[in-house]
């Protein structure tokens, strides 16, 4: 008989991860603006500050880029310090310490120290927030040499994600999707790891490949799904990681497929699908493609509040099977 | 060489200061000797750079080597500082190679960050310095982080934040102050207010008229020392750290000083007088202290003439081991951007 599944949301496994990595190191801390007795924004902490206690589950002022900077400072000192953002948008408050110092404190000093911290930022739109609580910033963060950026899609891989990230010696951004934060999927009990900077493929497909991000690989999927009826085999990749991306994972589907498209919350120009084309043009599966690529990204423009158009703003299902069903024309 | 230590005679002896009694004979010599090797440090590296030796710019201390000795005497090797990019003062006072630092000046492996850092990024990890900054007010939070890790992890060190007058104006010095009175870090924020933000003048960029009226808003103690004078400073720094050992809580010390050479290599000097100037040149720090130690007996002038003396060759042969030193190849280039051996 088959052990039953364990099913948690994505909140669920990334408290669970923050959990398991605090109980088996005592440096690690985490710091944020109300996530101790309030929960966290998005109840991530959860009651993580009843059962570790005010010093290792810290409420921060108001203070974004004070913040950023106790972090980059205690990770310089010895401890494991996990800063959450309430909105990925306050990130702009951060820039500074993020940009300047964390990333680049291990080379400017010649590899004399490592900045091991986490930073976890809910991300995305679709929640009513407007403008300033909307934003995918990760394109942003994924342009700067010293950082690594994953994006986890699933609560599984929320979990393995984070716990790699802890793990990792060097500064580590996570984009959440609040959208995502109450999905249910399956997470194993045991600390997993999922490596940083390895793509994986969701859905095998031979006529057009997917290249997706957090929310979007479920989107894709369904497209997948529906075009699966229409004979349209679309592979689906994960990205899971913007910094180092996963380079190889890409272009042998690209060369398997022969077609390319990229979904991603982002805003489309110079976002995260401008860096996977151009990989595959400076790349040996150009010679392969048989269609110019498809980049399908969050349109030149805020976040708006108005709910129809929220949901213009960004790739939705029935846009990504529309369009991925006319890249794949000519090809089945 | 550099041009001989310029020495002016300061204020007169006063050996009934705490400062005397507080360091042993050695100690003050010691730091007479430092605040030296940072003067002729300095002019060296200038030197080097008007001879198209290092490329780059670099912003000099001279003048401000009271408060780069006087708030690092009194710290364990395994106390922290944050600096600034004025930074070779804090980075000598704490117990740096000069060697080291003119081979990262000229740009080789040998230098402190492998020639990757420079001037505005020099640190010394081993001697608790975490690094010079670029970015003003950079190193505030870092210096509380450090100061938060070290309440983490019980010990009685402390965290020592170098900053200018300028950086009392940024967002990041409140959120930091804030965060360090509210927790009680052991951290003692030393701002070397020298006047001047680049061009502009504290009265012209702040409301109040000292760095240490700030103090109040955080409910710290706010000090002013004369930073020309290396007993003010190391009097008010040693309180500081006292009370940060003993788990009271940061405390904002002000050293009142004047950076004779321009903000950076591209300074022509329009914004202050030569009157100004010269007039602060009279109150030279080392001057001041070399013609105390003598006042007091605590060395002799040929003691000093000494110091001088070592210094010098110090200094000459830091640069000679500089210049030869090694060049990084540009294969290596993107070294250490990550941490190897665990991913990607």
């Amino acid at each position: 008989m088959n052990a039953p599944i364990r099913e948690l949301t994505y909140a669920q496994a990334i408290q669970e991860a923050l959990a398991t990595a605090m109980e088996a190191d005592e440096r690690i801390f985490l710091m944020g603006e109300d996530i101790g007795v309030y929960g966290g924004a998005f109840q991530v902490t959860g009651d993580l500050v009843h059962r570790f206690g005010e010093d290792r589950v810290m409420d921060t002022p108001i203070s974004e880029l004070g913040a950023a900077g106790i972090a980059v400072g205690a990770a310089l000192a010895g401890s494991r310090p996990i800063l959450e953002f309430q909105f990925s948008d306050f990130a702009t408050l951060a820039m500074e310490q993020i940009v300047n110092q964390a990333a680049k404190m291990r080379f400017m000093l010649g590899g004399k120290v490592s900045v091991p911290l986490v930073m976890r930022f809910p991300s995305g739109s679709g929640t009513g927030a407007a403008a300033q609580h909307s934003q995918s910033l990760e394109a942003w963060l994924a342009h700067v040499p010293g950082l690594k950026v994953v994006q986890p899609s699933t609560p599984h891989d929320a979990k393995g994600l984070l716990l790699a990230a802890i793990d990792d010696p060097d500064p580590v951004m996570v984009f959440e999707h609040k959208l995502l934060y109450k999905m249910k999927g399956e997470v194993p009990e045991e600390a997993y790891r999922i490596p940083i900077g390895k793509a994986v493929v969701r859905r095998e497909g031979r006529h057009v490949t997917i290249v997706a991000t957090s929310i979007m690989v479920h989107r894709a999927l369904e497209a997948a799904e529906v075009l699966a009826g229409e004979g349209i085999e679309a592979e689906v990749i994960d990205l899971r990681t913007l910094r180092p991306l996963d380079t190889a994972t890409i272009i042998e589907s690209v060369k398997k497929t022969t077609r390319l498209a990229c979904v991603y919350e982002g805003v489309k120009t110079l976002g995260i699908g401008a860096e996977i084309s151009a990989l595959i043009a400076e790349s040996e599966a150009f010679d392969y493609l048989d269609a110019p690529i498809l980049r399908l990204g969050g349109v030149d423009s805020p976040i708006p509040y108005n709910p129809t158009l929220e949901k213009a703003a960004v790739p939705q299902t029935p846009g990504i099977i529309e369009q991925v069903r006319n890249l794949a024309k000519g090809r089945i | 060489m550099a041009k001989p230590v310029a020495i002016m005679k300061g204020d007169p002896a006063s050996n009934q200061r705490p400062f005397y009694a507080q360091f042993t004979p050695e100690q003050l010599k010691e730091a007479l000797r430092r605040m030296c090797l940072i003067r002729r440090f300095e002019e060296g590296a200038e030197e080097a750079y008007m001879r198209g030796l290092i490329h780059g710019t670099m912003h000099l201390s001279i003048g401000q080597e009271a408060s780069a000795v006087g708030a690092t005497m009194a710290l364990r090797k395994t106390d922290y500082i944050t600096s600034t990019h004025r930074g070779h003062g804090h980075c000598i006072g704490k117990g740096a190679d000069p060697k080291l630092m003119f081979a990262e000046f000229f740009g080789k492996e040998e230098g402190y960050c492998r020639g990757r850092g420079g001037s505005m990024h020099i640190a010394d990890v081993e001697s608790g310095n975490l690094g010079a900054n670029g970015i003003v007010a950079g190193g505030i939070p870092i210096a509380v982080g450090a100061a938060l890790a070290i309440k983490k992890q019980k010990r009685d060190d402390v965290a020592l934040c170098f900053f200018g007058d300028g950086a009392t104006n940024e967002g990041a010095f409140h959120e930091a102050l804030n965060m360090a009175s509210i927790w009680k870090l052991p951290v003692i924020f030393v701002c070397e207010n020298n006047k001047y933000g680049m061009s502009v003048s504290t009265e012209r960029s702040m409301a109040v008229a000292n760095v240490a009226d700030r103090a109040s808003a955080y409910n710290m103690p706010g000090v002013i020392a004369d930073g020309n004078r290396i007993e003010d400073v190391a009097e008010a720094v040693l309180t500081a750290i006292a009370r940060a050992r003993e788990g009271q809580g940061p405390t904002l010390v002000e050293c009142k000083t004047y950076r004779t050479r321009g903000h950076s290599r591209s300074d022509r000097n329009r914004y202050r007088t030569k009157e100004e100037i010269e007039e602060w040149k009279l109150r030279d720090p080392i001057g001041h202290f070399e013609t105390e130690l003598v006042a007091n007996g605590i060395a002799t002038a040929d003691e000093v003439a000494g110091i001088f003396a070592a210094a010098d060759a110090e200094i000459a042969a830091g640069i000679e081991f500089a210049r030869n030193g090694t060049d990084p190849t540009p294969d290596e280039v993107t070294r250490d951007v990550y941490t190897p051996g665990i991913q990607a």
